[in-house]
């Protein structure tokens, strides 16, 4: 019940989904710092069989990706589970796809590049809310 | 590129040749019309004149001479109804007589002579030594026996001089008696031979057989000519005057007027040059041809003139259409390129985003206890916070880029915009003063507030207040800020007294990347961004300017916005 121990620990279990590797990688190195795991996911189908195995506190994705688009990603996720909050990030100029992903029940969104704070606040709001 | 050039080239040529040959057609047919029926009417009515003319200077010297004759007859006749034979046949009595008759008509009368019934010249006084000639056998002698009196044809007689004579019969104790007086050839031959018009116009007189009875100025061949065609005539109708034109011998046209003399007997003939008698109208016409030449030329000059300058203007405006073509065209490439460019712009936030977090995620390191000890921490702090201050920056300037095609940050709120526009005049104060600008404002007091994005709405004018700023920049001049309410709508108008916007370029003023600024000054998407924002808010804007006057920017936006809008905005904020 490791799940169990992490909600105890106050720890958040993450989803991340980005194609942008590096940008993956930073940011679950930062997030795991900040009493966050992170669960990297490198593509829509990545995100879609990682959150097969496993439930997430949250889910972080990005709406631009190389196989799927992110919008077909969060339509799949909130069938999969829907109480899981997903936050999306977008490019500027891509609001339009994050409003139409706010009709899917995404939990908000942000766009890029963003503080880490900004992201981080999101995201405890969105965990906080779902507990 | 090059065939339609040639093409074009061509059609102004072929443009020109329709343009000056409908101009020279248009207007030199009617000329030539018109004139040539002038011409015509004149040349027509002239002729009438001329032979009117002609007609009555021959009627009038047939009258004349007629008069001559027939005053010359009546004195003879008086003279032999006043005295008898017996008193006339006394030679010192007539010689008496002609002297009388002399001296009251000058020497008109030559000589007297009464003839007896036998054809023998009773008595004679006159300068001739005739004597007792015997005119029995003369041809005179026998029609004055027929007729009570006669006018002879010029002859030459005994005397072998030409003359002619007048004789009156009479009757003396049952025999009839004849006085005969020969009239001065000279004299008569003066009467008609001082006929003179023009320089080749002369009269002369024929008798019935064609023969000349007084000397003509040219010599003339009776029997050529139109001369027994008036002799024939004369069955037809006695008292008109003839007029016949025709060609000579040498193609020379001639004037022939004639009228009968002596009840028929005479053909009293006018003759004169063609050439001469119309040398008037001949003259006219002259004038009238260089008139015509002179016209022709000058509509030819015209025409030709006309046709260059309009395939010039032709050419040019084509030329300046061509030009805006290519223009428009570089300015489609511009903005789909800008558009790709733009789209493409936020991909940089990747990387961007990448070196941030790196940044940050080093921060989050040095918190670690190993490197707080470390003397250049303070230098590594600074310098991942430069990092982060110049990847904000990257983020910013893509965020540029990209706005003009959508709007960042776009929330809703209650916009006072007196208010707002006081604000962005004291932003503006020390540029404008900087500019020489005077800042005029005149705002409706009371505006409802509007639901729009300040900051939107700030882009917006400080915009255009900068367009303006940048217009009078090296001029000085006033800038005039006024808001207004007009039914569902807030007006704000911005006016310079810069030099305005040409007429080709106010057309695509809010085209995106069109501008007029100087490589590198501006971005072209200024005024692009304004017509967006204020499209999205449902209003609307537009440009009024004249060259060397200014411009005038209208900007009207509605007070409810459009509930669909609205809508979407709710949920994005929500």
């Amino acid at each position: 019940m490791s799940e169990r121990d992490r909600a105890k620990t106050d720890r958040i279990n993450l989803l991340l989904i980005d194609d942008e590797v590096g940008y993956v990688n930073v940011l679950s190195n930062r997030m795991a710092k900040r009493n966050i795991d992170v669960t990297k996911s490198h593509s829509g189908t990545e995100g879609i069989q990682a959150l097969r195995k496993q439930d997430f506190d949250v889910a972080v994705l990005d709406l631009k990706m190389e196989d799927m688009n992110g919008i077909e990603v969060l339509k799949i996720f909130k069938k999969m589970d829907p109480d899981m909050p997903v936050i999306m990030l977008t490019g500027h100029g891509s609001e339009q796809a994050a409003k139409e992903g706010m009709k899917y029940g995404a939990f908000d969104y942000l766009t890029k590049p963003c503080e880490l704070e900004e992201l981080l606040e999101k995201v405890r709001e969105a965990v906080r809310l779902r507990r | 590129m090059s065939n339609t050039k040639v093409k074009k080239i061509t059609d102004y040529t072929s443009f020109f040749r329709k343009r000056f040959f409908t101009i020279i057609i248009s207007s030199i047919t009617p000329m030539i019309l018109v004139s040539g029926i002038i011409l015509y009417q004149f040349n027509i009515s002239y002729h009438e004149k001329v032979h009117a003319h002609l007609a009555e200077l021959v009627l009038k010297h047939k009258q004349n001479i007629d008069g001559f004759l027939m005053e010359k007859l009546a004195d003879i006749r008086v003279l032999a109804k006043t005295f008898g034979f017996d008193e006339l046949s006394d030679e010192a009595f007539l010689q008496d007589r002609l002297e009388i008759l002399q001296k009251g008509y000058g020497p008109v009368f030559v000589d007297l002579g009464v003839i007896n019934s036998k054809g023998v010249q009773v008595a004679y006084a006159g300068p001739f030594k005739l004597g007792k000639a015997v005119y029995s056998m003369a041809e005179w002698f026998e029609t004055a026996m027929k007729n009570e009196y006669v006018i002879s044809d010029v002859f030459l007689g005994l005397r072998g001089l030409p003359h002619f004579i007048v004789t009156v019969r009479n009757t003396w104790k049952g025999e009839p008696w004849i006085i005969r007086a020969t009239i001065d050839f000279v004299a008569f031959n003066n009467l008609v031979g001082n006929i003179r018009v023009g320089e080749t116009g002369f009269a002369f007189i024929l008798n019935r057989k064609g023969a000349l009875q007084t000397k003509p100025l040219f010599d003339i061949v009776p029997e050529k000519g139109p001369y027994l065609e008036f002799m024939n005539a004369e069955l037809k109708e006695k008292d008109n005057v003839q007029i016949v034109e025709r060609k000579d011998d040498s193609g020379s046209k001639d004037i022939y007027v004639a009228d009968f003399l002596k009840d028929g007997d005479w053909l009293l003939v006018y003759q004169q040059k063609f050439s001469d008698a119309f040398s008037d109208f001949h003259k006219a016409l002259k004038v009238a041809f260089a008139i015509i030449i002179l016209g022709g030329l000058a509509i030819t000059i015209v025409a030709y003139m006309l046709s260059t300058r309009m395939a010039y203007r032709l050419a040019r405006m084509d030329k300046e259409r061509q030009m805006m073509d290519e223009q428009i065209v570089e300015t489609g490439k511009l903005a789909s390129g800008g558009e790709l460019a733009a789209r493409r712009a936020h991909e940089i936030n990747n990387p961007v985003a990448i070196m941030v977090e790196e940044a940050g995620w080093i921060e989050d390191l040095l918190e670690e206890e190993d490197f707080k000890e470390g003397k250049n921490l303070d230098e590594f702090q600074r310098s991942l916070n430069q990092i982060r201050n110049q990847g904000k920056r990257c983020k910013e300037i893509t965020y540029k880029l990209l706005s003009f095609a959508r709007k960042t940050d776009s929330t809703i709120q209650e916009v006072h915009l007196n208010d707002m526009l006081e604000e962005l005049v004291a932003i503006s104060a020390q540029r404008a003063r900087y500019s020489n600008v005077t800042i005029n404002t005149n705002f409706q007091g009371n505006l409802p507030f509007l639901e729009v994005s300040l900051s939107e709405l700030q882009q917006v004018f400080l915009n255009l207040i900068n367009n303006a700023l940048d217009a009078m920049e090296k001029t000085g001049g006033i800038l005039g800020i006024s808001s207004r309410l007009e039914e569902d709508h807030v007006v704000v108008t911005v006016e310079d007294n810069g030099p305005g916007i040409p007429k080709a370029n106010l057309g695509r003023i809010f085209d995106p990347f069109f501008t007029t600024k100087q490589v590198g000054k501006g971005t072209g998407l200024g005024l692009s961004i304004c017509y967006g924002i204020i499209k999205k808010m449902g209003g609307e804007i537009e440009v009024r300017s004249t060259v060397d006057v200014g411009a005038t920017f209208y900007v009207r936006i509605p007070l409810t916005k459009q509930k669909g809008k609205a809508q979407q905005e709710d949920i994005a904020t929500a």
